[in-house]
C-alpha cells in the first residue's frame, strides 16, 4: 500500500523535474511557433504561426550556411575515418621502433584539443592562406586522436588467426584490412560517426575565427550573427533561426533515440 | 610476433595522418611557447625579443586574476553539480516508473543542441522582463532580475546553462554503470534488511565511482573549453565578472589583436592542462592500487 503510494509520489516527482528540465527549450519552441507580441507575455489561447520561420529563413542565407555545414561535416567525417584507420591499423598490426612513444604523442591531443590552439593555429592559418575556407576550419581537426584510440581498442579485438587465415590465402595488407578489420569494426565506425557529426555540427569557436564572409559560414555562425545583427532582436525570429538550425540533429535524434544513446555511451565522451 | 613495418606502408599510414597532428597540435603549442618570448609587429618595425616581458604583465594583469577566479569557480561549481544532478537522472530514468522515455529525451535533448543554441534559448529565458525567468518571478509578485547584466549573477547564470547542457551526456554514462550494477548483490543487501536509501550508497554508490573519475575528469577539461555561450550571451562582462579563461585569449587575441599576449595566455592554459593531466594520472593510478 505505502509502496503504491510512494511509486505514485515519485513519479509525479520525475515528471515534474523532467517538464521543469525541458521548460527552457518548450518555451523557446511555443514562441518561435507565434507571433511576436505574445514572447512576452504567454497566452494559453495564442494563435500558432510558422511565419517566423519563414521570415527567418529569408532574412539570412540559412540554406548556404546548411551546404557548408554539410560539406565541412563530410570532408572532416571521410578524412577521420580514412586517417584514424590507418594510423590504428599500423599501431595494432605491425612493430616499429618508437611506437610507445609516437602513440602517447598522439594522446596528447586528447588533453591539448584545437580549441585550445586558436591563436597559433589561426596565424598557421593565415600563412598558408586558408583564413576564411571550408577547408581551413576543417584542418585542424582532419586527425582525431580519440578516433585513433578508439580503433586501436576495437582492432586489439580482432583474433590473430583471422588475419592469418587470410594471409595463407595470399591477401596483402590492404585486403586484410578492408575485408577483416573494417568489417569488424563496423559498429565503432557508426558510433564515432555519430559523435563526429554532431560535435562538429555544433562547432563555434574556431569557425567563428576563421571565417570572415557568408560564403563559408557553418550553421553555428551564422545563428550567430543572425541572433546580434540580422533579426533586429526580434525574439520569435531568433527562437525559430534557433529551433530551424537544430532541426536536423533533434529529428535525427528523435528517430534514432536508442541507438544514440547506446552509441554515445560505447564512444565515450567526444 | 607482429610483423615489422615496411617502409612504404608506413609512410602512408603514419606519416600523413601524424603530420597533420603535429602540425595543428604539437607545432602550434611549441610556436606558442616561442612567441610568448616575443611582442607583436607592426608596421613599421618587426617583432623584436624581449625575454620574459609578457609573463611580467601576465602576473600584474588584474582582469587575468578576475578571470581564473571566475574559472576556478566555474569549474569547482559545474562538475559536482552537474555529475549529482545527473546521478539523480540516471537512477529516475533506470527506475521502472512510468514515462522513462519522456524522461531520458528531456533530460538528453540539451546534450543533442549546439552550444550557440542553448545560448539563445537562455539568453531569452534570462532576458530581463520579457523572459520566462523573470514572468515567473512576476507570477509571485517578485521584481525581476538582471541574471546576465549584474556582476553579482552572470556567472552562476553561465555556470547552470553548461550544467543544463551537459548533465544530460553525463546521465548517459551513470546509465550504462547502473545497468551493470550486479542484482544479487542489492538482493543480498534487501535480504539483510537494507532500504533503497542504504542500498544506493553502501551497494550502488561505490560501483560508480570509476564512472565518476572518468566523467569528473572530462568534465573538468571540457569546462576550460567551452566558451561558445560566454561569447554569446554576456562577453566576459559586466566588469569581467563573467569571462573564463579561453575567452579571454579569444578576446585578447581576435578582437584586441594582442598575438603575443595570446600565446602566452595560451601556454598558460596547456600548463594548466598539463597539471590536471598529472592529476588525473596519479588519481587513476590510486584507483589501481586499491583493486
Amino acid at each position: 500500500m505505502t509502496s503504491g503510494l510512494n511509486r505514485i509520489l515519485l513519479s509525479t516527482f520525475a515528471v515534474v523535474i523532467a517538464a521543469l528540465w525541458a521548460l527552457p527549450f518548450i518555451y523557446s519552441v511555443w514562441t518561435a511557433f507565434h507571433d511576436e507580441k505574445y514572447s512576452a507575455n504567454f497566452q494559453w489561447d495564442a494563435p500558432w504561426t510558422i511565419a517566423n520561420f519563414l521570415e527567418a529563413w529569408q532574412a539570412a542565407p540559412f540554406s548556404l550556411y546548411f551546404l557548408n555545414t554539410m560539406i565541412l561535416i563530410v570532408i572532416i567525417l571521410i578524412a577521420n575515418l580514412v586517417l584514424c584507420t590507418l594510423v590504428a591499423y599500423a599501431f595494432v598490426r605491425y612493430r616499429f621502433r618508437w611506437a610507445g612513444f609516437l602513440f602517447a604523442l598522439i594522446m596528447v591531443q586528447l588533453l591539448i584539443s584545437p580549441e585550445i590552439l586558436i591563436v597559433e593555429n589561426y596565424l598557421t592559418l593565415s600563412r598558408i592562406g586558408l583564413t576564411d575556407t571550408i577547408i581551413g576550419i576543417a584542418l585542424p581537426y582532419l586527425t582525431s586522436a580519440f578516433g585513433i584510440f578508439l580503433l586501436r581498442q576495437t582492432f586489439l579485438t580482432v583474433p590473430k588467426s583471422l588475419d592469418e587465415a587470410a594471409q595463407i590465402e595470399g591477401a596483402g595488407a590492404w585486403r586484410v584490412l578492408w575485408n577483416i578489420y573494417v568489417p569488424l569494426a563496423w559498429p565503432i565506425y557508426l558510433a564515432y560517426s555519430l559523435v563526429s557529426i554532431s560535435f562538429h555540427w555544433n562547432n563555434f569557436l574556431w569557425p567563428l575565427i576563421v571565417t570572415n564572409s557568408p560564403e563559408v559560414r557553418p550553421v553555428t555562425v551564422g545563428l550567430s550573427v543572425f541572433a546580434t545583427v540580422d533579426s533586429g532582436v526580434e525574439w520569435s525570429l531568433v527562437n525559430a533561426a534557433t529551433l530551424m538550425t537544430t532541426a536536423p540533429l533533434i529529428i535525427a535524434f528523435i528517430i534514432f533515440q536508442r541507438q544514440f544513446v547506446a552509441n554515445f555511451m560505447r564512444a565515450g565522451i567526444k | 610476433m607482429n610483423k615489422r613495418l615496411p617502409i612504404g606502408l608506413a609512410a602512408i599510414m603514419l606519416v600523413i595522418p601524424c603530420s597533420l597532428l603535429v602540425a595543428f597540435t604539437h607545432y602550434p603549442a611549441i610556436q606558442a611557447v616561442i612567441n610568448s618570448f616575443w611582442n607583436n609587429a607592426s608596421s613599421r618595425r618587426p617583432s623584436r625579443f624581449v625575454g620574459i616581458e609578457n609573463y611580467q604583465a601576465l602576473m600584474e594583469d588584474d582582469r587575468l586574476a578576475q578571470v581564473l577566479v571566475n574559472s576556478t569557480i566555474y569549474a569547482l561549481g559545474t562538475v559536482p553539480l552537474a555529475i549529482s544532478l545527473a546521478i539523480g537522472m540516471a537512477l529516475l530514468v533506470n527506475s521502472r516508473l512510468p514515462g522513462t522515455t519522456l524522461m531520458r529525451l528531456s533530460f538528453f535533448m540539451p546534450t543533442m543542441l549546439p552550444m550557440i543554441a542553448v545560448a539563445n534559448i537562455w539568453l531569452f529565458f534570462y532576458a530581463p522582463g520579457i523572459g520566462l525567468a523573470s514572468q515567473i518571478l512576476g507570477l509571485f509578485g517578485l521584481p525581476s532580475i538582471n541574471f546576465l547584466g549584474s556582476t553579482d549573477t552572470s556567472l552562476a547564470s553561465m555556470m547552470f546553462v553548461a550544467v543544463w547542457k551537459e548533465a544530460g551526456l553525463f546521465m548517459i554514462f551513470y546509465l550504462a554503470a547502473l545497468q551493470s550494477v550486479p542484482t544479487n548483490l542489492k538482493d543480498a543487501a534487501k535480504l539483510e534488511g537494507a532500504g533503497p536509501v542504504r542500498v544506493f550508497i553502501d551497494v550502488v554508490l561505490p560501483l560508480l565511482r570509476p564512472t565518476t573519475i572518468f566523467v569528473a575528469v572530462n568534465a573538468l577539461i571540457n569546462a576550460f573549453r567551452l566558451v561558445d555561450h560566454v561569447i554569446v550571451m554576456t562577453e566576459g562582462g559586466p566588469n569581467n565578472s563573467s569571462a573564463l579563461l579561453l575567452y579571454y585569449i579569444y578576446e585578447v587575441t581576435f578582437r584586441q589583436r594582442d598575438f603575443a599576449y595570446g600565446a602566452t595566455l595560451t601556454v598558460l592554459m596547456v600548463v594548466l592542462l598539463g597539471i590536471l593531466a598529472i592529476f588525473q594520472f596519479w588519481i587513476l593510478n590510486r584507483k589501481a592500487h586499491y583493486q
